[in-house]
């Protein structure tokens, strides 16, 4: 898995590639992290090179999304979110938790 | 019938995938049969990993990929301690951000995707779990 991290005006990016599983999931963790450390809470993360996700991603992209609403001080919303992605997030009723953007400009928008 | 033995560790995660998805590939699944089978798969063993071996890296997981005719049968074998998927109550999957749970999700992911999950426990011996998935077609 890669994690690049680009910071914009009004939000960060966080662009993921390839896999997230037990194994890869603490680094998109400390990714997300090392933002709220710096005091942003405005997230956007790119999925469109994302290849698998377990549910190791889903606790830490919920964890972060706590993190990130807390004080109403930003949020963590989804671009490119593939399909098989989505499957998965349905069934396991975490689909309204995450606001979802067919594409970056759109994500990037919302901020 | 095909079957490898992985070491106990989340970095083999990605090659437990890659083996159960060729299974599936085989057996006819299309892409999102094949996706299924490896999430169940990976959850698994991510479980296995975790709670059999508790994180400890030198136990080992023995994955069988076989056909009975109706099903995809993925039988993993491990040594580690009793752990049996049935026992991880239901992850909510309602309700606010903060009432949702962390655990469970991936047994729950599990009995969705798969048609078929047992368990065994071989006492010292270790678990065998057992997904079975419908052949396509």
């Amino acid at each position: 898995m890669e994690i690049t991290t680009q910071q914009y005006k009004h939000c960060d990016l966080i662009s993921v590639k390839g896999r997230i599983d037990s194994y890869t999931a603490p680094r998109l963790g400390e990714a997300i992290e090392s933002i709220n450390n710096a005091g942003r809470y405005k997230i956007v993360l790119d999925l469109s090179g994302l290849e698998f996700m377990s549910s190791a991603g889903f606790r830490t992209m919920l964890m972060g999304q706590r993190n990130c609403k807390r004080y109403n001080r930003g949020e963590i919303v989804l671009a490119s979110l593939p399909k098989r992605t989505q499957e998965a997030l349905d069934l396991t009723g975490f689909t309204p938790l995450f606001k979802s953007f067919a594409d970056l400009t759109s994500a990037v928008g919302n901020f | 019938m095909r079957t490898a033995i992985f070491q106990a560790k989340y970095e083999n995660l990605d090659a437990i995938r890659e083996y159960v998805a060729q299974a599936a590939k085989d057996a006819g699944f299309d892409e999102a049969g094949i996706y299924s089978v490896q999430l169940a798969a990976d959850e698994a063993c991510s479980n296995i990993i975790e709670y059999a071996y508790n994180a400890v890296d030198d136990g080992e997981i023995e994955c069988t990929c076989s056909q009975d005719g109706k099903n995809l049968v993925i039988i993993f074998r491990d040594h580690g301690c009793c752990f049996d998927p049935a026992s991880v109550p239901e992850p909510i999957l309602t309700g606010e951000l903060n009432e949702r749970h962390i655990g469970g999700l991936g047994i729950y992911l599990i009995r969705h995707l798969m048609d078929e999950v047992h368990y065994e426990s071989l006492g010292e011996a270790g678990n065998v779990l057992t997904l079975k998935k419908h052949l396509m077609g």
